[in-house]
């Protein structure tokens, strides 16, 4: 389980985010919605440790990663799978170095066993046989899901995604979610996807909490969302004409 | 400033840790070193050729007389070949190559947020980026300067066949007597010195890039300007200690 206690984050005068409190529990998908410039990505790398909270503490297991320096992060990061928005994959590497980069440092697996765990991870998101291809080979859909295949070689205890739609077809988009969504089920991992996407809140998201002006608003699950009274949470989900027409349908 | 000063010393200490794996860590030493010194071997034989051979006309015009020997010729290509052509011109001509290529590598890993994927998988990102690229640059920069040497002398070999301002016999006795072997000692530290500016200085500007497309450009550019102005300082303070 992730904890995060009272966290604030501020860039010289501006707070981006205010006294947040939020538990992630493992084996559900836990969703971070807002709009954009809410905090929410700004969140999500204090959890992760790549911003450090200028105040409050993240907990993972009861274990206080804030507190900790560098090397004691090692044993928690080596435990963490996290897809980049852009997907970040190692451009001078094909997909298979890109997906074995992890285990060549931190473990001592043969090769044989190392091309197996890729061929696995690659099966596992759809994409065998493309070992040999070079990121800048791949679609947009693609990448995301070989950085899914890379964030999994680890068989990680805590996966983090950022914006996992974005710039993707709706199609392509509702498979990377179901993906996510199996993986977490599959793996019991602590899932922490932040998003703007309402398929995905709708479609995956068990614990959602939703971000304001760098303040936590609301939370609860997908299905609590659509009978909610909170008017700034009313205004981000149904701001389309799609929901708000679904919305009088209910 | 001294704010830059110290998150240079900073990173560059993060840069040497223990490595998590030597042997990942070694193939990208010898990775380096192929882009590093087969990749700029093109550029410095060029370089090293037409420099020889100017630095001997160029003499030649001006010490030919009766009075002096011909041999003088020779004696002044080697050293001011050894003493400053090829470390200082050799080495300004790889902070462009060389420079230029380490800061942007660097820089679009930091924007595309490739830094932050190896920060999260928990390897120590300055050491696995920086570190291979400093020891390329200290082990193949001065022997792309060697390699230098020997093709600027050669150069000026062919420009006294093709001129006949000084006959070859009178430039191969230049080039063999009075050798003072302080002057490869200085021509040595003085690779190695601007190798290690030119590395770890294109390094640093890419590993705090941040922004976009434009900043990478404006980080490799900050990160050749400084590399040279850096290596013209530390040759004068090189030749000021060991001459």
């Amino acid at each position: 389980m992730i904890e995060v206690k009272d966290v604030s984050k501020s860039f010289g005068d501006h707070d981006v985010l205010r006294d947040i409190n939020a538990k992630f529990k493992p084996g559900q998908n836990n969703l971070i919605i807002g709009s954009s410039g809410s905090g929410k990505t700004t969140l999500l790398k204090c959890i992760v440790g790549l911003h450090e909270p200028t105040t409050g503490e993240v907990y993972y297991d009861n274990e206080n990663f804030t507190a900790m320096h560098f090397e004691g992060r090692v044993p928690i990061r080596k435990q963490i799978g996290m897809l980049f928005q852009n997907s970040a994959l190692f451009d001078s590497m094909t997909v298979e170095q890109n997906i074995m980069f992890p285990l060549n440092l931190f473990t001592d697996m043969a090769k044989s066993e190392k091309q197996d765990r890729a061929n696995f991870c690659l099966k596992r998101v759809n994409l065998e046989g493309k070992n040999k291809l070079y990121p800048s080979e791949l679609s947009g859909g693609m990448k995301k899901r070989v950085g899914i295949a890379r964030a999994i070689s680890m068989q990680p205890k805590y996966l983090f995604v950022d914006e996992p739609n974005s710039g993707l077809d709706p199609k392509t988009a509702i498979l990377i979610d179901e993906l996510i969504s199996e993986l977490t089920e599959e793996y019991q991992t602590t899932t922490v996807v932040v998003t703007h996407d309402m398929n995905s809140v709708m479609g995956i998201g068990d614990y959602v909490i939703f971000l304001h002006d760098g303040k936590k608003w609301w939370e609860g699950s997908n299905h609590e969302i659509a009978h909610t009274n909170n008017k700034e949470l009313n205004s981000f989900v149904f701001a389309s004409k799609f929901m708000k027409a679904a919305r009088e349908k209910l | 400033m001294f704010q830059s000063l110290g998150r240079y010393i900073l990173l560059l200490r993060l840069s040497f840790r223990k490595p998590e794996k030597f042997s990942v860590y070694w193939a990208e030493i010898m990775r380096e070193m192929v882009s590093q010194g087969i990749g700029s071997l093109g550029i410095v034989i060029i370089i090293s050729v037409f420099i020889g051979a100017v630095a001997t006309i160029q003499t030649a015009f001006q010490l030919i007389s009766s009075f002096i020997p011909k041999t003088v010729v020779g004696n002044i290509t080697r050293d001011s070949t050894i003493l400053e052509f090829s470390p200082t011109i050799t080495s300004l001509v790889l902070a462009g190559r060389v420079g230029s290529s380490i800061a942007s590598q660097i820089g679009t890993m930091r924007v595309t947020e490739q830094i932050d994927a190896l920060e999260i998988m928990g390897v120590n990102a300055p050491g696995y980026l920086i570190s291979p690229k400093v020891i390329s640059g200290l082990t193949m920069i001065p022997l792309l300067v060697i390699v230098s040497v020997g093709l600027g002398l050669m150069g000026g070999y062919v420009a006294c066949a093709a001129s006949h301002d000084v006959s070859t016999a009178d430039y191969v006795a230049g080039l063999t007597e009075g050798f003072n072997p302080v002057i490869a000692t200085v021509c040595a530290v003085k690779a190695i010195t601007f190798g290690f500016i030119i590395t770890s200085i294109c390094s640093y500007q890419g590993y705090y890039t941040s922004g976009g497309a434009l900043e990478v450009g404006q980080a490799a550019t900050r990160g050749v300007v400084y590399s040279c102005v850096m290596i013209l300082f530390a040759d004068l303070v090189i030749s000021r200690m060991l001459l």
